[in-house]
């Protein structure tokens, strides 16, 4: 019974796992993927999750490619999550949510934004940003590095 | 009455400026504390935040609004932006692009490379590549091999000609060989995804059983 348990708990994880949503393009300096309590450092080419977080170092910064073309930057002493992502390839609706902690973050809207205006949301401690299509970066935190 | 009033004054200077400890038989020295009560009153989230937006780089410029504790502030235009620090609430200021770029350097410095879109045509019925697509092949290969990191997004279509069924099989063979040439370029298979959408998405809408050389394609996006 345990071990059904167990088997089924695996393959659920497993299969809620199995979706990539975009994929790291750029990383300088110290850069860590947070997922499931585990710290995995980023490279080029690795695939992010929905729930990840981003976590920069002073000297760090990381580039994201979404399924939609979202391009997302983290610069240095930045913690950025993926609180959400949904995007149908075919329909191109889909939902973007990222919240950052602390920071800074650049934005570059996707198709999910083009086809639902307001459909991506970016979170700061105080604020909420509704994005209808448009670059924009975002700082929280002193000025100081 | 006077008493009260007098008292409720008092009561406030106290309460905002604590007297010192009653003088004692030796005086003590003055002990330097924390004294949260002059700091002035926060909002539960103090830390500064900046908001800009900034052009993209055909110029077109997008709206984001930004929403804090009820109040709405819309920022659509070049540089516009939106600070919060202490406790004032969001203002609209426009930013000279210098500061934005300087402030904001590392971090688009980070932002990946705008993804690229190619299309290629296909012989009538075949998975051949049609002979003025070559040069966008070659140019769309090397793309892909300047480029960081990169993963390509193969997507196969046809026109009406034949069954659905069939067109179905031949989208995803035109998509296939787009990426074996790929794959022969030095990129891993895993970094391509091939599919086929058959006659679903004509670029030119057509009748059914219609030879239409511009449906006859593979869209490419290269990231």
């Amino acid at each position: 019974m345990r071990w059904t348990l167990a088997i089924a708990a695996a393959a659920f994880a497993a299969a809620s796992y199995a979706n990539d949503i975009g994929q790291i393009k750029t990383v300088s300096g110290t850069v860590h993927v947070e997922r499931e309590g585990k710290q995995l450092a980023a490279t080029p080419g690795m695939n992010v999750r929905q729930s990840d977080r981003l976590v920069t170092g002073a000297d760090g910064a990381v580039g994201v490619t979404f399924l939609d073309n979202s391009l997302l930057s983290a610069g240095p002493s930045t913690e950025l999550a993926i609180d959400r992502y949904s995007f149908d390839t075919t329909t191109h609706a889909g939902h973007f949510d990222a919240s950052l902690q602390k920071g800074t973050l650049a934005v570059v809207s996707g198709k999910i934004v083009k086809q639902t205006p307001g459909a991506m949301r970016v979170r700061t401690p105080a604020s909420v940003m509704g994005v209808r299509g448009t670059e924009f970066v975002v700082r929280v935190g002193d000025a100081a590095k | 009455m006077e008493t009260v009033l007098v008292g409720a004054v008092l009561a406030l200077i106290l309460a905002l400026n604590p007297p010192p400890p009653p003088p004692r038989a030796a005086p003590e020295p003055v002990k330097v504390q924390p004294e949260p009560v002059k700091a002035p009153p926060k909002r539960a989230n103090a830390v500064p935040e900046l908001v800009v937006v900034l052009p993209s780089a055909d110029g077109h410029v997008g709206t984001v609004v930004v929403e804090r504790d009820g109040e709405q502030v819309v920022l659509n235009q070049a540089y516009a932006s939106s600070r919060i620090a202490g406790t004032s609430g969001p203002k609209v200021v426009k930013l000279p692009e210098p500061e934005v770029r300087q402030v904001f350097a590392d971090t688009l410095t980070a932002l990946p490379e705008r993804p690229l879109n190619f299309l290629l045509y296909f012989v009538r019925g075949t998975d051949v590549l049609a002979d003025d697509s070559k040069g966008e092949l070659g140019r769309m290969l090397e793309e892909v091999s300047r480029r960081n990191a990169p993963d390509v997004l193969v997507v196969g279509h046809t026109d009406t000609v034949g069954a659905p069924g069939r067109n179905d099989k031949l989208s995803l063979l035109r998509a296939q060989r787009v990426k074996t040439d790929l794959v022969r370029k030095g990129i891993a298979a895993s970094r391509v995804q091939a599919s086929g959408r058959g006659e679903r998405e004509p670029i030119v809408q057509t009748a059914d059983g219609v030879d239409e050389p511009r449906n006859r394609r593979v869209e490419i996006s290269v990231r």
